[in-house]
Formats: C-alpha cells, structure tokens, sequence
C-alpha cells in the first residue's frame, strides 16, 4: 500500500542569532489513509518543527517529504494546520467568515457552497448558536473547536494539529480529545497530531512515534488502541513509552502513578 | 488527620435583598461619559463668561455669548463657511497625498529590507522635523500657494502613516501569517487580507496622528500665508480679524478648529475605531 505521506530521512535545521540548530535528524516514518498518526517527544525533540516541515513552511536540508508520491515544496490547502495559539483564529472575521475565508481564499469552494459547509462543521463542533461570534468572545476551548472545524470542512489530505489542546485545561482537554475521536469516526480524517503528553498520544494516536531530544530522531514507532492497556508481558503502554523515551531508571516514577 | 463528617446544605431560592436590580435614571446618566463631558463644557463656557465680564476689555478677551455671537454672524455672512470649506479641502488633498506615498513606501519597506531600511532611515530623519519648518523651503520651491501647503502637508502625515504601518505589520502575529499562507493566498491578497487587517489598531494610529499633524501644520501654514497671501483658510481668517482687530471674530475661528478637530476624533475615528478594531476585541 502506498503511504498518504512519506517522510524519509529528513534533517531539518534552522539557525537562530548565533546558532545553527539541527531540530530533527534523519526522521522517517509514513502515514497511511485515516491514520491518527501522533509524534510524542519532549520538548526540544523538534516535533513542531518538523510537522511545519510537512506543513511545508521549512524545508529539510537532507533527506524528503512527499504527499501521494509528490514532493511538498510550500504551504498549501491540502495540508491544513491547527495551531496551539488560542489567536490562530483571524479576530476581524466571525466565527463563520473565518472557515467562509478559508475556503474562499484558497479557491476550494465560491462563496454560497463556502457559507454551506461552513455552517455544516460549525454544527459539528456544536457553535451554531456561535456562529456570528467574534473570535475574542469566546473561551479558549471554544476557539480550538473553530479552528478544527475550519480546518475540517477545507477537508485536506492531511490535519496537522500543533499541540491543539496543550493551552487549555485539563477538563476542556480531555473534552476535546473525545470530540476529536469522536469527529473522525464520523469523517475518518487523516492526521498528524504533535503532542508531549503521553496519556494524550495514548488516547488520540493509533499509532504513536517516539523521538528523542536535541537532535530529534526516531525512537521507537508503537500502536495504540486508545486506552493504556497492558500488552502481552504485562506492562502498561504508557509505561513501555516512558521507558522507551527516558531509559529504565525512572521507570520507578511511573510504576508509582500507576 | 482530623476525621470530619461529609457536609450538605440546601441551597435557598428566594429571600435575597438584591439579585439583580435595574440602576435608577440619574445613576445612569452619571454613567454616561457624554453627559458628563457636556456639563464640564457648560460649567467652563460659564466661567469664561464670568470672567470676560469681569475684566471688560473685549479686546483682550470677549465674552463667551460675543463669541458665539461672533460665529454665528460670521457663519451667516458665508466668510467663516467659505475658510473652512477651504481648509478642508486642501487638508483632504494633502492627507490624500500623504496617504498614497505612505502606502508606496510601506509597500517598497514591506517587499525588500533595502526598502525597510529606507522607510527606517527616512522616518527616523524626518519624523522628528516639525513640518512647518519646512515651509520657507516649501515657498522657495513651490511659490505662494496651494502646492507649498500641500507639501508640508505630505511631510506631516507621510513619515506617522508610514512608520505606524509598517510597525504593525511587522507585529502581526506569526500565526496569523501561517494561517494565510497555509490558504495558498497571492502576494496581494495576503497585503490585502492578512496583513492589514492584522496591522489595523497600528494603521488607525497612524493616520489619527497623521491627521493631527496635518490640522495643525495647515492652520500654522495659513498663519504664515496671511502675511503674505489672500489664500483664504481657517488660519487666514482668524489671522485677519486680529489685524482688523475683530477679536471676538478671531475666538470665533479658533472654535471653529476646535470643533472641527473635535469632530473628527470622536465621530470620524471613534466611529471607525468601534466597528473595527473594538468589534474584533483587538483593542480594549
């Protein structure tokens, strides 16, 4: 079977004032149709960066990226981001122009078919009765609701969702990880979800890609069936990914949280 | 650890002093800036009137009722209406001009740094030089007349204009420039559609500025045209009632600039301000 996406051996570096850093090195992995594909690292793994890279907002000094078979060369609607920013929502437009404009502005839809669809996700996410809202009255979970709904109904190849619920609260969080779940058994999206928590990746992902820090590379890949369960020698999931990204000494730590 | 006892109450529904009570007229009207400003502007207009009465000299100071008396003979004669009509439009020239090279040079900044550089320097030699100072030059180049006001009138609003977009430009939030170019959208359309709406409560600043700036360096303008010129302004007016001595006429004047600054800040710029950059919840 062909991979929807393939990342091969990809180095990503960028400089800053006085340093050239090298984010990722010589990543791959693929993402196949309806995958929720989640990349789980600690921070300075290089994760954000090299989902931007998929995103098509970097490119990789080594190695290539490539959607059905096509190398990614720049940004474009087929791969559509949700940002961890509460303010990625654009506050001049209401909730329901911000999803209009996306469509519009990319030439995915004319306008009337635009208002359509964009009514349809706003249902969706339940923000009906938000629709004509602008985006700074509404709380942090709900503008995250937006910009997935109007990440959705541009209905791209692939969502690629920065951390999306790293800034609100646990609650809201867990929340919106069973919309999210809930979402794709409807539509069976594709997506490529950037987290740090591991319950989060646990419960999102089906499959899960460890990295390790500065540089990020590959650790392990694992499947998951969305429930830390334990596997065939007894330990729980979440425990082997712990083990896999910070070594056997702290396993301690987590036998203890249970 | 002390061992306690689990705790429920009921909650009561009715027997509150105050739940939710509309406020009376008069607290109200105090709330209201507007109301508050209004009887300030009387109580001031009263001691003006007081005092100008006191001294009796209306050459010095005529009283506020001479005043407005004065505005009203004048606005009936035509004279006062025909200065202002004047001022406007040669300010709306002026500002007009300003706007259109500001956007070329923010434009010119935006797409290269060379132009950065350039809009930086410029703004940094210029925007500092009270444009009046440059109208014995603007004379020189221009003559008497509508061309060297206008000039100055460009120096006041261009460097404000340009200096305040293109700082707001840069401070757009990034993700906001992901978002944009996320949808595949033009060079233009991204000016257009990202970035200036991103940078408004910047560009809103910059052309209150600008304006000021103008308002104030055209009627200094006219003043110094006076002297030489019959080209008829606001500052013109009130620099030949003085001469003939009509002081009265020449409050009269400087009231008119005073209400027409007034005008355009709050119904102009605040009416503006509140369908944008308020409605979007971009300024407090």
């Amino acid at each position: 079977m062909v991979p929807l996406l393939s990342v091969e051996g990809v180095t990503l570096r960028y400089r800053t004032r006085d340093h050239l850093v090298t984010a990722t090195y010589r990543v791959s992995f693929n993402l196949f149709q309806s995958d929720r594909f989640v990349v789980l690292g600690p921070s300075g793994c290089g994760k954000s960066t090299l989902l931007k890279a998929v995103g098509g907002y970097i490119q990789p000094t080594e190695g290539r990226i490539r959607l059905n078979t096509t190398n990614i060369t720049g940004p474009g609607p087929d791969r559509v981001f949700v940002f961890q920013e509460f303010d990625q929502l654009l506050p001049w437009k209401t909730v329901k122009e911000n999803i209009v404009f996306a469509l519009t502005a990319s030439g995915k839809l004319p306008r009337p078919q635009a208002e359509e669809r964009a009514v349809h996700y706003i249902a969706k996410v339940n923000l009906t009765e938000f629709a004509l809202s602008y985006p700074h009255t509404l709380s942090g979970g709900m503008k995250q609701r937006v910009a997935i709904a109007r990440a959705m109904a541009m209905e791209p190849q692939i969502l690629l969702m920065d951390e999306p619920f790293a800034a609100l609260d646990a609650l809201t969080r867990a929340k919106m990880q069973e919309e999210l779940l809930q979402l794709w058994e409807e539509t069976k999206f594709t997506v490529l979800f950037v987290t740090h928590s591991i319950p989060e990746a646990i419960r999102v992902g089906n499959r899960v890609l460890l990295m390790s820090a500065h540089p990020g590379q590959v650790r392990a890949e694992v499947n998951s069936r969305g429930a830390d369960v334990p596997d065939a020698s007894g330990k729980a999931l979440s425990a082997r990914i712990h083990e896999l990204l910070f070594g056997e000494g702290t396993q301690q730590g987590v036998a203890n949280h249970g | 650890m002390v061992e306690r006892t689990e705790l429920f109450h009921e909650v009561s529904t009715a027997g509150f002093d105050v739940v939710e009570k509309p406020l009376s007229a008069w607290e109200k009207l105090y709330d209201n800036g507007a109301v508050r400003k209004t009887a300030l502007l009387a109580i001031l207009a009263g001691a003006w009137e007081l005092y100008a009465r006191w001294l009796g000299n209306p050459l010095l100071v005529p009283t506020f009722s001479a005043t407005v008396g004065a505005l009203f003979a004048s606005v009936a004669s035509g004279a006062l209406p025909r200065a202002a009509v004047y001022t406007i439009s040669m300010l709306l020239k002026g500002y007009a001009a300003g706007l259109a090279i500001a956007a070329l040079l923010t434009a010119f900044a935006t797409g290269t740094r060379i132009g950065a550089d350039l809009l930086e320097t410029l703004t940094a030699m210029f925007n500092p030089l009270p444009s009046i100072a440059l109208l014995p030059l603007a004379l020189v180049w221009f003559g008497l007349g509508a061309g060297s006001v206008i000039f100055v009138l460009i120096h006041a609003v261009l460097w404000a204009v340009a200096l305040n977009t293109f700082a707001g430009f840069r401070s757009v939030s990034p993700t906001w420039k992901m978002v944009g170019q996320n949808y595949g959208l033009s060079r233009a359309s991204y000016i257009a559609r990202i970035l200036i709406p991103g940078a408004f409560p910047s560009i809103l600043t910059g052309l209150k500025v600008g304006w000021a700036f103008a308002w104030r360096t055209l009627i200094a303008a006219e003043l110094v045209f006076g002297v030489s010129s019959g080209s008829g302004g606001l500052g013109w007016f009130i620099f030949e009632r003085k001469n003939q001595l009509l002081i009265a006429d020449v409050f009269a004047g400087l009231l008119t600039v005073i209400l027409f600054g007034l005008a355009v800040e709050n119904l102009i710029f605040k009416t503006i301000e509140s369908r944008t950059v308020r409605r979007w919840g971009m300024q407090a």
